[in-house]
């Protein structure tokens, strides 16, 4: 598999607290890769270090680097909004915006210069569907986004985040909000998407990680223990830490 | 056994919640009270102006003129209301974009900076007395206004002004606790989709705090159209329609404060004054169901 994200000796610092230490590291395209460890290790610090999230919280120092299709993405030349739109990401709550489901999907294409209303509702549609929502929701679009569940909400989001095309999608715990069902389906849905994205997602549910990703990370205190296949990470550990988390002893 | 121990354990609890009981629904009686006698007596005054003294209501909402010593006493208010309306708007218009974007400044630009010492600034000028916004209006918005443009520099421009700065706490208190109650997770989904802050603050954060800030506003324009004293030391108070900007006129409040010592109780004069009291409270009350209104729009 070809990697498309290399973080070469990445530390991060939050102040004078070091968040990540000397982590190397290689995601390979177009397949899900699953970050797992206790809490407070540095999964989702990693995870926003991809589209620079980081960068608007005060007093974070990074070194190292990180590179997306072979691009140093800290360099200068690099503009943020573009990266962003080219790295989607979910978060652990739904944040659907206080608009329509359809203004919602659209927001992103919007932001980014498409006013035509028949490419925009085009959009919407692909994007619903990718996201596994639109037959629930293609009656009533121009209903609040906060009318629908929690899990209708997330896929609405991961739908926002698809609609300007992104390569990377990154979902940090998307689903530890919702409910088995909901948890489900968008398992399935990333299972999807797998072909087309490239997918990191944060999880606390080791079964979930086994269940969707084709490769895991295992973090401990800000370091990358062990990162392999998904089956051989879980099944054949080479890490102490790493076996004595997946067996549940701590963590 | 058990039983009688549950009865002791009760027992006080059962007299500490009639106690509160008690006390909360005497403190509220006060209150209804106090309210309703207020209104009642503001309404039965003023009321009499029409159904005592048989001065017409349309004439009092629509006449233009106000002479209450004339031969005989003419009772047109409208000079006043639409004193107090375009000072109190065109206070709000001033103000309401110079707190927004202080607002949005000290939320979204330098939120360090402006907690510190932007908020606590803005706060003390709401503590300032408003015979010294007056003071200060007249020693030098009257002047400039009256070097520069044609008029004496009293009117509606000299008492928006002053009365723009002074609702300039409440909306930009109003408008901060609503941009920091925005919950996080919207902005970082606008930028997580590549928007830049000005895109995020045009699209996700104005739209969304808008009916915060209508409330804003409107009680900015509640506390303008209360406002008398400074008004009144800057409007230059001729009972009239001015013709522009520049030029002398009266507001409710300021026509109440101005002629109330001179009027005895109970005289057509008085009554008319109440009458003017009236038209205030009643328009209060509607600022407070815009508001109520207002409120129950948010979004979130
Ligand atoms: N904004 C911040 N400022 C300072 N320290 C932070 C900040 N965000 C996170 N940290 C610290 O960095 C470390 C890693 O945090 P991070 O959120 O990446 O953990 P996590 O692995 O995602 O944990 P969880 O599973 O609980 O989400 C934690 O010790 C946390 O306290
Ligand atoms: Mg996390």
């Amino acid at each position: 598999m070809n990697s498309l994200i290399e973080i070469n000796d990445l530390d991060l610092f939050y102040g004078d607290f070091h968040a990540l230490k000397h982590v190397n590291l290689e995601i390979p395209e177009k397949a899900i890769t699953a970050f797992i460890g206790p809490s407070g290790c540095g999964k989702s610090t990693l995870l926003r270090t991809f589209n620079r999230m980081n960068d608007m919280i005060a007093g974070t120092r990074i070194e190292g680097k990180v590179e997306i299709a072979g691009t140093d993405i800290y360099s200068k030349e690099v503009d943020v909004e573009t990266l962003r739109k080219r790295v989607g990401m979910v978060f652990q709550q739904p944040n659907p915006f206080p608009k329509s489901i359809y203004d919602n999907v659209a927001y992103g294409p919007r932001l980014h210069g498409i006013s035509d209303r028949k490419k925009l509702d085009e959009i919407v549609e692909t994007s619903l569907r990718s996201a596994a929502l639109w037959n629930e929701v293609k009656d009533h679009l121009k209903r609040s986004a906060y009318s629908i569940s929690g899990g209708q909400q997330q896929r609405l989001c991961i739908a926002r985040a698809l609609a300007v095309e992104p390569d990377i999608l990154l979902m940090d715990e998307a689903t530890s909000a919702l409910d088995p069902i909901s948890t489900l389906k968008i398992e399935e849905l990333a299972q999807e998407l797998k072909d087309r994205y490239t997918i990191v997602m944060v999880t606390h549910n080791m079964h979930q990680a086994a269940r969707v990703s084709q490769q895991t990370v295992f973090f401990l205190n800000g370091e990358v223990v062990e990162y392999s296949e998904t089956e051989q990470l879980f099944s054949n550990p080479t890490d102490q830490r790493t076996e004595d988390y997946i067996s549940g002893r701590f963590g | 056994m058990a039983q009688s121990l549950e009865r002791q354990k009760a027992k006080p609890h059962i007299a500490e919640e009639w106690v509160g009981k008690v006390y909360t629904l005497l403190c509220i009686a006060f209150l209804i009270t106090t309210i309703v006698s207020i209104v009642y007596f503001v309404a039965s005054k003023g009321l009499s102006t029409f159904f005592v003294n048989h001065v017409s209501l349309t004439n009092l909402v629509t006449g233009l003129k106000w002479s209450p010593d004339g031969q005989p006493p003419v009772f047109g208010a409208l000079p006043f209301i639409f004193g107090s309306f375009s000072t109190s708007i065109l206070a709000a218009v001033i103000a309401a974009p110079l707190s927004f974007c202080a607002a949005v400044f000290m939320i979204e630009i330098a939120p360090k900076f402006g907690r510190r010492y932007l908020q606590p600034v803005i706060e003390l000028l709401a503590g300032i007395p408003s015979v010294v916004y007056g003071f200060v209006g007249l020693s030098v918005i009257v002047p400039f206004f009256r070097d520069v443009f044609p008029g004496q520099g009293v009117g509606i421009a000299a008492g928006a002004l002053v009365l723009s700065v002074m609702i300039l706490p409440t909306i930009t208190t109003i408008a901060t606790d609503a941009l920091a109650a925005l919950p996080k997770g919207l902005k970082e989904g606008s930028y997580a989709l590549g928007s830049t802050r000005w895109q995020t603050i045009y699209r996700i954060v104005l739209p969304t705090t808008l009916p915060a800030l209508m409330t804003g506003i409107v009680l900015g324009i509640a506390r303008a159209f209360g406002e008398a004293l400074a008004v009144q030391m800057v409007i230059g108070n001729a009972p009239h329609i001015p013709h522009s900007l520049f030029e002398s006129a009266s507001t409710l409040t300021s026509a109440i404060t101005l002629s109330m010592g001179n009027t005895a109780m109970g005289s057509v004069a008085n009554n008319a004054l109440w009458s003017l009291a009236l038209i205030l409270m009643f328009m209060t009350f509607v600022f407070v169901f815009i508001v109520r209104w207002l409120e129950g729009r948010k979004k979130l």
